[in-house]
């Protein structure tokens, strides 16, 4: 599951030759893009709303341990257990330790990213647990052996047909076609799962330091049952998942929402304050929180990458994406696609071989312009782009034409009568291959546009040529007027 | 009414590389519509590049070179910087400070030369003010045209109203709106030849909504992003052109000048 340099573009061709993935994207921005645009045109106060959540966020992650220790100690006050993981296999084997301790047959997750960091339902497939994702894109996506295509709306590329014979060859009958009929069955199929469950794996949208509080962000109602029906409940989190207050999490959750779905707020909030008590009816009997590192504190660490922690993971810079769009989630490679997945990936699980991604970007900043937090992902990507050019060795990754062709271009710009020669003589020796001032074919690197495009002739006579004789054209004509005069 | 800033009469025109050296006549146009404002256009003859291709590939290295050399050239003159780029504009104005965050003395340059830089439809509207209007010339042009919106120009620079205002003065001139109008051509400097796939479906998308206008013209501020729909566009053989918004306002103020018949 791990990113190489060159998934990137021969996912990309695959997904652009798909037309029913190629469909299925434009409901990512006819859909989520539109609606969160008119849920923030529609909100009072919106821009502020985001500068104050920007400005939560940017408090806490300058302030992380401090949280850290506190959201510990209430989280230790309600009766829970917390773990802190420096990386994902060591959030693995703590949760794997804790189900065959506790004896757990059957597991149900519902929708989380740190989990996918950690291919955590595999593992426990692995040692003979039955892991069931219970978020119905997570459940398709776990059915069809794929990763999340979408931050959260993991099947999307997924049309109502391949689902249909999916359930179908799941289940043996035939589930119907409409999106009401495939939910109902799949709501039948898990139903039954989440009564024989042991134990449950949550996400954790956020985590409030102050009161040691779990909330889940969910619309199906799965989240609910995860943290209600089996005996045991782990939720896992990113470290950077924390606020400070309950008054923080209000604003986190109109900017988030809003930017996810264009909801006002979604079905369920959940709250989850440790184990069940005596005074109360459900709930699990012991509650664990697996808090997260795996890379991370290379982010917090880095001035120029820490705002990437800022990230809600609501998934607006995909959607406003175009390159998204196009390539899909799977041609990133790892768990995080989109805008701020090229930033996150290459970082948390190393530079070089995911150097493609912070390149595959045409810096158009759609992304930041939707961020609910204003995270600056093309100025990120310009700084990864520096790195896997001037970085250390351990992840530089830059052809040597590439370098000599910089370095020509550097010659060229740094005197102007360079400049000015190195167009004549691209025009010179141009011309015999243009037609009508155009060429059709071009050697590498530029066959990459003139594949698809035609390419302009640099001009006999440049701007400043023009400009000059412009300039001894009128100083000739005042002066013949001035003759005249 | 010593406050009001005084209305410059003189401005420095960075023309950019690529206006330079493929589209010589955006920038003709650029001096063409000042003039006529009454402002004289200098071309300080020393300049390139902003370094923005090599910025924005990593090559930051040889990006500090060639911005040093831009520095060393337009520092040495006065008044306002005009580009007729959003993304160049963006370069000099937002990324040298990123370029020189560890220099102070090149900090202080980028920054002084920062604040005199402005895009061409930024200049018009933002600098020349109310009542000293581009439409005060009288353009009048017949054609129909689409706005394609630059990312940089828009994203980068804010200049999100000015060309719209600008083209809206030019009797007409009809405008058609563009579905997804706000979204990228797929240009991204080398992003187009490394991610050659890719940006071509992004700028099939963006030809197939500018066509669906019925336009004859695509207006846009920035070159990159004009040669790379009108390379599409002659690849598939089109009719439909594609013009810098300065060449649209010139050809509109030309109209009334050839009436005027006052050019020999």
């Amino acid at each position: 599951m791990l990113p190489t340099t060159d998934r990137f573009k021969k996912g990309a061709k695959e997904t652009l030759a798909d037309p029913v993935i190629q469909m299925s994207m434009e409901a990512v921005y006819n859909g989520f893009h539109t609606k969160r645009q008119s849920a923030g045109a529609d909100t009072e106060g919106w821009e502020d709303q985001r500068d104050r959540g920007r400005a939560i966020k940017e408090h806490t992650i300058e302030n992380l341990d401090y949280y850290l220790e506190m959201l510990t100690d209430n989280v230790d006050a309600n009766g829970g257990n917390v773990f802190f993981a420096n990386d994902s296999a060591a959030a693995t084997e703590y949760i794997l330790n804790l189900a065959s301790d506790r004896d757990v047959k059957t597991v149900i997750k519902s929708k989380s990213m740190v989990s996918e960091e950690m291919s955590l339902a595999h593992e426990m497939e692995a040692v003979g647990i039955e892991a069931v994702e219970t978020d119905l894109g997570e459940y398709i996506i776990q059915l069809a052996g794929e990763a999340p295509y979408h931050i959260i709306a993991p099947a999307i590329h997924k049309s109502q047909d391949q689902v249909a014979e999916m359930f179908k060859q799941t289940t043996g009958i035939d589930p119907g076609d409409t999106p009401k009929e495939l939910t109902t069955t799949a709501r039948g199929m898990l139903r039954e799962t989440f009564q024989r469950a042991d134990m449950s794996v949550t996400g954790v949208n956020f985590a409030v330091a102050e009161s040691g509080s779990i909330v889940l962000v969910t619309n199906e109602g799965n989240g609910r049952m995860c943290t209600s029906i089996p005996r045991v409940h782990v939720a896992v989190m990113g470290m950077e998942k924390i606020v400070p207050s309950m008054q923080d999490l209000g604003v986190m959750l109109r900017i988030l929402i809003r930017s996810a779905t264009g909801q006002r707020i979604s079905s369920y909030v959940t709250m989850v304050n440790g184990p069940r008590r005596d005074e109360e009816e459900d709930g699990p009997e012991e509650f664990h929180l697996v808090i997260v590192d795996n890379g991370r504190m290379k982010l917090l660490a880095d001035e120029k990458l820490r705002e990437a922690l800022y990230c809600l993971r609501c998934g607006a810079c995909l959607n406003a994406c175009p390159v998204y769009r196009k390539v899909g989630g799977h041609s990133y490679g790892w768990v995080y696609p989109g805008p701020i997945g090229a930033v996150v990936s290459p970082v948390l699980s190393g530079l070089k071989q995911a150097s493609d991604l912070p390149f595959a970007s045409s810096l158009c900043g759609a992304c930041r312009e939707v961020c609910p937090v204003r995270i600056d992902i093309p100025n990120m990507l310009l700084h990864l782009r520096q790195q896997v050019v001037e970085g250390p060795p351990e992840v530089r990754s830059v052809g040597r034409m590439e370098r000599l062709g910089w370095k020509a271009w550097r010659f060229g710009n740094i005197k102007s009568g360079r400049f000015r020669r190195g167009g004549k003589l691209a025009n010179r020796l141009g011309r015999p291959f243009a037609r009508g001032g155009m060429f059709k074919r071009l050697p590498p690197p530029l066959s990459g546009w003139t594949r698809s495009r035609d390419m302009p002739l640099p001009a006999a006579s440049p701007f400043r040529d023009r400009f000059k004789k412009r300039l001894a054209q009128s100083s000739q004509d005042s002066q013949s007027s001035e003759g005249e005069s | 009414m010593s406050e009001q800033p005084a209305r410059p009469t003189q401005i420095q025109l960075f023309v950019t590389c690529l206006v330079d050296q493929f589209r010589p006549e955006v920038g003709e146009s650029v001096v063409n519509v000042l003039e006529r404002l009454g402002i004289e256009v200098l071309f300080p003859e020393g300049q390139t590049c902003c370094g923005q291709p090599a910025f924005n590939s990593g090559f930051r290295s040889e990006a500090r070179d060639v911005a040093l050399h831009f520095l060393d050239v337009f520092d040495a003159t006065e008044g306002p910087i005009i580009v007729p780029s959003g993304s160049c504009g963006a370069m000099v104005r937002n990324f040298y400070t990123e370029i020189f965050e560890d220099d102070p003395t090149e900090m202080a340059r980028s920054t002084r030369v920062g604040e005199r830089i402005y895009e061409f439809t930024e200049f018009l509207v933002d600098v020349l003010g109310e009542d000293d209007q581009f439409g005060g010339l009288g353009p009048q042009l017949e054609d129909t045209a689409t706005y394609h919106q630059c990312c940089h120009l828009e994203r980068e620079l804010g200049v999100d109203h000015q060309p719209a205002e600008l083209l809206g003065q030019v009797r007409g001139l009809e405008m058609l709106p563009m579905y997804r109008s706000e979204v990228c051509c797929g240009f991204g400097g080398t992003f187009a030849v490394k991610f050659s796939d890719v940006s071509t479906a992004m700028l099939d998308e963006k030809l197939d909504n500018a066509s669906a206008t019925g336009a004859a013209t695509i207006v846009a501020g920035d070159t990159g992003c004009i040669m790379h729909m009108a390379g599409g566009l002659r690849r598939r053989g089109s009719d439909l052109k594609v013009k810098h918004i300065a060449e649209i306002l010139d050809e509109a103020i030309g109209t009334i000048g050839k009436t005027n018949g006052a050019q020999a």
